[in-house]
């Protein structure tokens, strides 16, 4: 706790206030127009997912490709609930409901296939979001193929940028704890952590599901952005997009995940009426990025404060010294 | 009774489908072990060729399963060459994100050549019934159901009896010993694609044939079916996935018929999870234990 005030923090603080005020003011004067500012909210989203996705393939090191399926949860929960509730409450409760769904969901889900490695857990993340698309399209309280419609449009700046900076920072300090450092171990090398006493299992269900939730809560922003949940907007196409953020950003590194989804949402913008091309040349740098730099344009490094301002950890300098001895 | 043995023979068809492209799966998996995700989308541009191949130059179907198969063969290669080569170093991760971007790839060049819209293959096989004790056959399901068991036939036979054949098992077995015994183990890695391609486009026709809808995205499902198939019967192992491909087919017919068509694809992918749990070498597979 005390280095919640630290020089550091002040200064992210005192940027986030500029950077919240700065668009709040372009948004109020119409520099940012409703198209843009709805392009604003969605590369929101989705550096919520990016970032979310990031803690399970990048910091864990376990290849999940059914994350649209959670995100799929937190969309109808939100869609149902504000169906009744179409207020604010309405929204936070569904947020809630979604979470809580993605958790026992994620938890169920997590136990079996985590025992599973590489390969074999990608398949069967994949499985496990076919399925829940499935359901959701079979179940009645979802409304089938047509989905739900007419979801009441909540979303707000100061709302969106609330919950992306707090899925951010809950995200690094994620990393940055104990539980982190252990994730980072399995991946690093499974069988070496386990040696050392960490409970493997244990830890990849517990970064499996902060990830599940993170995208649930993703997905209900979402429904009150776009204010339509379909079935089909959740298949294996989205998943695939937030792992392209992950990786074009840099597995394991979540101001990686948040950067490539500002820069890949602007793309997406940009080459709006040119699809085909858009997706073609996502799949182009996908390849490219695997075959010439695996991880990715920051690989596992955060872009960060440290560096800029030539700020060092002061228990690193200690260390070394130490060391030198 | 009579319920039951139709549903058979309607799985046994769908399954020779499965089986064939599973069985690329398995091959590639078997001796580089790569799971191809873009395999379910080779199949797909197998089905496109043939589709092309009938409709727009008018050839009988056996020529156009020889034309789309040496073209997929060639394609699968061109994938292989450019995408999958230089990553033989690389970690398994990076591999497998590699062919979900080629699979990607190929969907939205498709998506892009040929448009959204979904063609009709033309009906080249007379859509007769004859009814055997009682069982009403179809000709395109008699078909489909033999050509995959002469494939799967010729298969087994290259295989186990050419030298090809015994250099693929080698280089399954160690790619490095296989290479000191004077095997090309490029070489080999690159027919096992093509003939993995060719099989995947003869499935792609038959889909074609069967379903007679034609799209860019038809390719997912039976692909991940066809895995599941393979993981099924043991990945890595040529009758497995035989094995596996009737089953799955099999399985899907009967909660089709007896349970509920919506849930069919779920079906598939809570066996895929029970199969991993249980038994996740497969049917046919050996326990490997992990070296450190």
């Amino acid at each position: 706790m005390k280095n919640l005030f630290s020089k550091k923090n002040l200064i992210w603080l005192g940027l986030l206030i500029v950077f919240f005020f700065l668009f709040q003011f372009l948004i109020d004067v119409r520099i940012i127009t409703p198209y843009y500012r709805t392009v604003l909210y969605g590369i929101g989203i989705f550096i919520i997912l990016g970032v979310s996705l990031n803690i399970i393939i990048g910091i864990t090191g376990q290849l999940s490709l059914g994350h649209a399926g959670f995100m799929s949860i937190g969309a109808y929960s939100a869609a149902i609930v504000m169906q009744n509730m179409p207020d604010m409450t309405g929204l936070l409760l569904g947020m809630v409901v979604g979470a809580v769904v993605s958790i026992l969901v994620s938890f169920v889900v997590a136990i079996p296939t985590l025992r599973l490695k590489g390969d074999y857990l990608a398949i069967a993340t994949l499985g496990v979001g076919e399925i829940i698309r499935i359901v959701i399209l079979n179940l009645e309280i979802t409304n089938g193929a047509s989905g739900i419609s007419n979801i009441k449009n909540l979303i707000s700046w100061p709302l969106l940028f609330v919950f992306v900076v707090g899925a951010v920072v809950l995200s690094a300090n994620f990393k940055n704890s104990a539980i982190g450092r252990a994730c980072i171990s399995i991946k690093e090398d499974e069988i070496a952590s386990e040696a050392m006493g960490i409970h493997t299992t244990k830890y990849k269900v517990i970064a499996f599901i902060f990830g599940a939730v993170l995208a649930s809560v993703a997905g209900s922003l979402y429904a009150t952005t776009y204010y339509v949940v379909k079935p089909e907007t959740f298949g294996i196409a989205t998943s695939i997009n937030i792992l392209i953020i992950v990786v074009f950003g840099g597995m394991g590194s979540l101001t990686g995940s948040a950067i490539s989804a500002i820069f890949i949402g602007i793309v997406n913008m940009l080459l709006q009426s040119y699809a085909e091309v858009r997706l073609i040349t996502y799949a182009l740098v996908l390849i490219v990025v695997m075959i010439f730099r695996p991880q990715g344009l920051l690989g596992s490094k955060e872009f960060g404060l440290d560096k800029v301002l030539g700020f060092r950890p002061p228990s690193f300098k200690k260390s070394r010294k130490e060391n030198s001895k | 009774m009579q319920q039951f043995l139709q549903q058979t023979i309607n799985g046994l068809s769908i399954g020779g489908v499965y089986a064939l492209i599973a069985l690329g799966y398995t091959m590639v998996y078997g001796i580089i072990k790569l799971i191809n995700f873009a395999h379910g989308d080779i199949f797909m541009f197998g089905a496109y060729v043939g589709m092309v191949a009938v409709m727009n130059f008018n050839m009988p179907i056996y020529l156009a399963f020889i034309i789309a198969m040496a073209v997929t063969a060639l394609f699968g290669v061109i994938i292989e060459r450019v995408a999958y080569k230089p990553l033989r170093k690389s970690t398994r991760t990076a591999a497998l994100i590699t062919a979900i971007g080629v699979s990607f790839l190929i969907q939205n060049g498709v998506l892009m050549i040929m448009g959204a819209n979904i063609y009709a293959f033309p009906q080249v096989i007379p859509n007769q019934f004859f009814t055997i004790f009682g069982l009403r056959l179809n000709m395109l399901q008699l078909v489909i159901f033999a050509t995959s068991i002469a494939l799967m036939i010729i298969l087994q036979f290259i295989v186990s009896k050419t030298k090809l054949g015994r250099a693929m098992r080698s280089v399954a077995v160690d790619k490095d010993a296989a290479a000191l015994m004077g095997v090309n183990v490029d070489n080999v890695i690159t027919i096992t694609f093509a003939i993995g391609s060719a099989l995947a486009a003869a499935a792609g026709i038959m889909v074609g044939l069967y379903y007679i809808k034609v799209f860019p995205f038809m390719g997912f499902t039976p692909g991940l079916k066809a895995f599941v198939a393979a993981v099924f019967g043991g990945i890595g192992i040529i009758p497995g996935a035989m094995i596996g491909g009737f089953a799955i087919g099999l399985i899907e017919t009967y909660v089709a018929g007896y349970g509920s068509t919506l849930y069919k694809d779920a079906v598939v992918f809570v066996i895929l999870i029970l199969i991993l749990l249980v038994k996740p070498s497969g049917l046919l597979g050996k326990n490997v234990k992990e070296k450190v």
